[in-house]
C-alpha cells in the first residue's frame, strides 16, 4: 500500500473506500469491502499474553531526544530494586534503538533476575547495521514483540518509543488496546521547542484515548560541578513544563536537572541511580518513579485481566 | 522509483544539502537554520524544506510560525521569513489549522505529502536548499532521498552529540547514506561541552568525543564541533538571528566552519 491519495480517510474509518479522495486508489476495492476494518487478530492474542502483565506504561515524547530511554530504564532499574517486582523493558525504536546500550546489554535479555529487557537491537548483527524499515514491516516487528515474547509474570512492562506520533506509537496503541495500558508518561525539555511537540503528543494521547499519567520535564537545569551555580542551558522561555502542564491540566509529576554523570552512566550501561545515588537528579528520579507507582496502583484494571492480586 | 524528472520546481535550485542524524534531539533543525542563516549572511538565496512531519520545528526557529501557504500556478508558494526574500521556507507547521495539532500520519501518507513538498513548491531560484530531516532511517528518509535522488544532491551533513549513545544510532545513519548512495559532507558534533558563564569551567555535558571518533571511524570529514550556548538555544525559541546577533558566541566559530565548508564545496558564483 505505498500509493495512497493525500486525503485517505484511513483503511479502518467508516469512510473507508467511499470517501471522494479514494476514487482511483488501488486499494479502493478493498477497503470498500471491508477487509480493512476488521481487526487484527493479533489484537486478542496479545491480550492473552499480557493477562500476566499487570501495568503497561508507555514512555513517549513528541520530541527527539529529551530523554526517553534515559528516563525508561532508569524507571525500570528503580522498580526492579525492589526484588519482589518483575519488570519488563520493550524498546519500540525500531530505527534508533537505545535501551540495549543504556541497559549495559550485549545481546543478552536478562539483567537481573527480575529484569528483562527486549529490543530490536539484539537482533541486529552490527553496531553499525541500519534498519531502514518502512511503516508496515516496523509494524510487524512490534506485533511481534507484543505478541511472540514470552513475557511471564510481570508487574510492569515500560514500552519505551521513538519520537513522533506516528506508526510506532499508534501499532502500539492499537495492538495493546484490548489489553489496557494504564497510561503514558511523557518527556520534555523545558524549551519551547520541544514542549510545542510535546502538545500534540498530548493531544495524539487524548485522541486515541490514552491516560496521561504526567509529564516529566528533564534537563532541567545545570548545576555546575565547580561552583555549584544553576544555568538553565535550555531556557524555559515560555514558562516550561510546568506552564504547559497547568494549561493542558495534565499532571507534572517532577524536574530532572541535568547532571552530566547520567549520560556517561548511560554510555557505560549503568544505573545512574546506583552510580550517583545523592545527585539531585537521582532524587527527582525516585519521587517520579513512587508517583508512577501510586498511579499504577490506584488505577488497577477491574476483572480478568487482574492476576495474582 | 521517480524517472529521470523534468527539472520543474527544483530547476532554479543549485544545490540541496540534506541533514541528518539517526538520533532525536541531537540539533538537525538547529544546524539547519543556522546554516541558512549563515549563508544568506554570505549573500546566497537559501530554502529550507522541513520534512519532519511530526515534530516541525523550524517555522518557530524563524518567527514564520502560524503563517498561511499560498498557490501559485506551480504550486505552494514557500513562505518567505525576511523582507528581502533570501531565506524561504516549507514545513507541514503551515499547514496545520492549530498549531497543537498532531500529525498522526502511518508511512504511505507521509510519503505522500514529502513528494509533493518535493516536486510541488515553488522554490523558485536558490543557491542552496538545506532539507531538514526527523530522526530515523525510515518512511521520511526514504522518500525525500528517492524523490531528490533525480535532482543530484550535494550530499548529507550528519549530526550527532558526543555521547555513546548518539554515536550508537548516528553510525547506522551512516549506513543509510551509504546503502542509498547519498555523500556524507561532513559530520557536525553538536552540544560539545558548556563553559558556566558564571566561572568559566567547561563541563562536557554529554560526554566528549564521539562525533570526532564517529567520523573517523567512517572515514568522512569531521566538520566541527559546537558546544552548547543558552543564547543559541534562546535565539531559536524567539526566532532571532543568531549569526547576526552573536557572533561572539562560542558556538559561532563553529556554526561559521560549516557554513563555509558548503561554500567551498559547491561555490555559488555571483548571482
Amino acid at each position: 500500500m505505498e500509493e495512497v491519495p493525500h486525503d485517505c480517510p484511513g483503511v479502518g474509518s467508516a469512510q473507508a473506500g467511499r470517501g471522494a479522495s479514494c476514487q482511483g486508489c488501488p486499494n479502493q476495492g478493498l477497503c470498500a469491502s471491508g477487509a480493512g476494518a476488521a481487526p487484527d487478530p493479533a489484537i486478542e492474542e496479545i491480550k492473552e499474553k499480557m493477562k500476566t502483565v499487570k501495568h503497561k506504561i508507555l514512555v513517549l515524547s513528541g520530541k527527539g531526544g529529551v530523554g526517553k530511554s534515559t528516563f525508561s530504564a532508569h524507571l525500570a532499574h528503580g522498580l526492579a530494586e525492589d526484588e519482589n517486582t518483575q519488570v519488563a523493558l520493550l524498546d519500540i525504536d525500531i530505527c534508533g534503538p537505545s535501551i540495549p546500550k543504556i541497559m549495559g546489554l550485549e545481546g543478552e535479555q536478562f539483567l537481573e533476575d527480575n529484569l528483562g529487557v527486549m529490543s530490536v537491537g539484539f537482533l541486529l548483527s552490527s553496531p553499525d547495521d541500519a534498519v531502514i524499515w518502512r511503516g508496515p514491516k516496523k509494524n510487524g516487528m512490534i506485533k511481534q514483540f507484543l505478541r511472540d515474547v514470552d513475557w511471564g509474570e510481570v508487574d510492569y512492562l515500560i514500552v519505551d518509543t521513538p519520537p513522533g506520533t506516528s506508526d510506532e506509537h499508534l501499532s502500539a496503541v492499537q495492538y495493546l488496546a484490548a489489553a489496557h495500558i494504564d497510561g503514558a508518561v511523557i518527556i520534555t525539555t523545558p524549551q519551547e521547542v520541544s514542549l510545542q511537540d510535546v502538545r500534540k503528543e498530548i493531544s495524539f494521547c487524548h485522541k486515541v484515548k490514552l491516560p496521561v499519567i504526567g509529564v516529566v520535564e528533564n534537563m532541567s537545569g545545570f548545576i555546575c560541578p565547580k561552583c555549584q551555580k544553576e544555568t538553565q542551558i535550555f531556557p524555559p522561555t515560555t514558562g516550561g513544563a510546568e506552564v504547559m502542564c497547568h494549561d493542558l491540566k495534565v499532571p507534572l509529576l517532577g524536574k530532572v536537572p541535568l547532571d552530566p554523570r547520567i549520560g556517561k552512566s548511560c554510555d557505560k550501561g549503568q544505573s545512574f541511580l546506583v552510580e550517583a545515588p545523592d545527585s539531585p537528579a537521582t532524587l527527582a528520579y525516585r519521587s517520579i518513579i513512587q508517583r508512577i507507582q501510586e498511579f499504577c496502583s490506584l488505577h488497577q484494571p477491574k476483572g480478568e485481566n487482574l492476576v495474582g492480586s | 522509483m521517480e524517472a529521470a524528472a523534468e527539472p520543474g520546481n527544483l530547476a532554479g535550485v543549485r544545490h540541496i544539502i540534506l541533514v541528518l542524524s539517526g538520533k532525536g534531539g541531537v540539533g538537525k533543525s538547529t544546524i539547519s537554520t543556522e546554516l541558512a542563516l549563515a549563508l544568506r549572511h554570505a549573500g546566497k538565496k537559501v530554502g529550507i524544506l522541513d520534512v519532519d512531519l511530526c515534530g516541525p520545528s523550524i517555522p518557530r526557529m524563524l518567527q514564520v510560525q502560524g503563517k498561511a501557504v499560498h498557490q501559485c500556478d506551480s504550486g505552494w508558494v514557500p513562505v518567505f521569513v525576511d523582507q528581502e526574500q533570501s531565506i524561504s521556507l516549507m514545513s507541514v507547521g503551515f499547514l496545520l489549522e492549530k498549531p497543537d495539532e498532531a500529525v498522526v500520519w502511518r508511512g504511505p501518507k507521509k510519503n505522500a505529502l514529502i513528494k509533493q513538498f518535493v516536486s510541488d513548491v515553488a522554490w523558485g531560484q536558490l543557491d542552496y536548499l538545506v532539507v531538514d530531516t526527523p530522526p530515523g532511517t525510515s518512511d521520511e528518509h526514504m522518500a525525500v532521498v528517492d524523490t531528490l535522488r533525480p535532482y543530484s544532491p550535494l550530499g548529507a551533513l550528519v549530526v550527532t552529540t558526543p555521547q555513546a549513545v548518539s554515536v550508537g544510532d548516528v553510525r547506522r545513519e551512516l549506513t543509510f547514506c551509504k546503502k542509498v548512495g547519498l555523500r556524507v559532507i561532513g559530520v557536525v558534533e553538536n552540544m560539545s561541552g558548556f563553559v558556566c558563564p558564571h566561572c568559566a569551567e567547561c563541563t562536557n555535558v554529554f560526554s566528549r568525543g564521539g562525533g570526532e571518533e564517529l567520523a573517523r571511524h567512517a572515514g568522512v570529514p569531521f566538520l566541527g564541533s559546537v558546544p552548547l550556548d543558552p543564547e543559541l538555544t534562546r535565539s531559536l525559541e524567539e526566532g532571532r538571528d543568531f549569526i547576526r546577533g552573536f557572533p561572539e558566541s562560542p558556538a559561532f566559530p563553529a556554526l561559521s566552519c560549516i557554513a563555509q565548508k558548503i561554500l567551498n564545496e559547491a561555490p555559488v558564483g555571483l548571482s
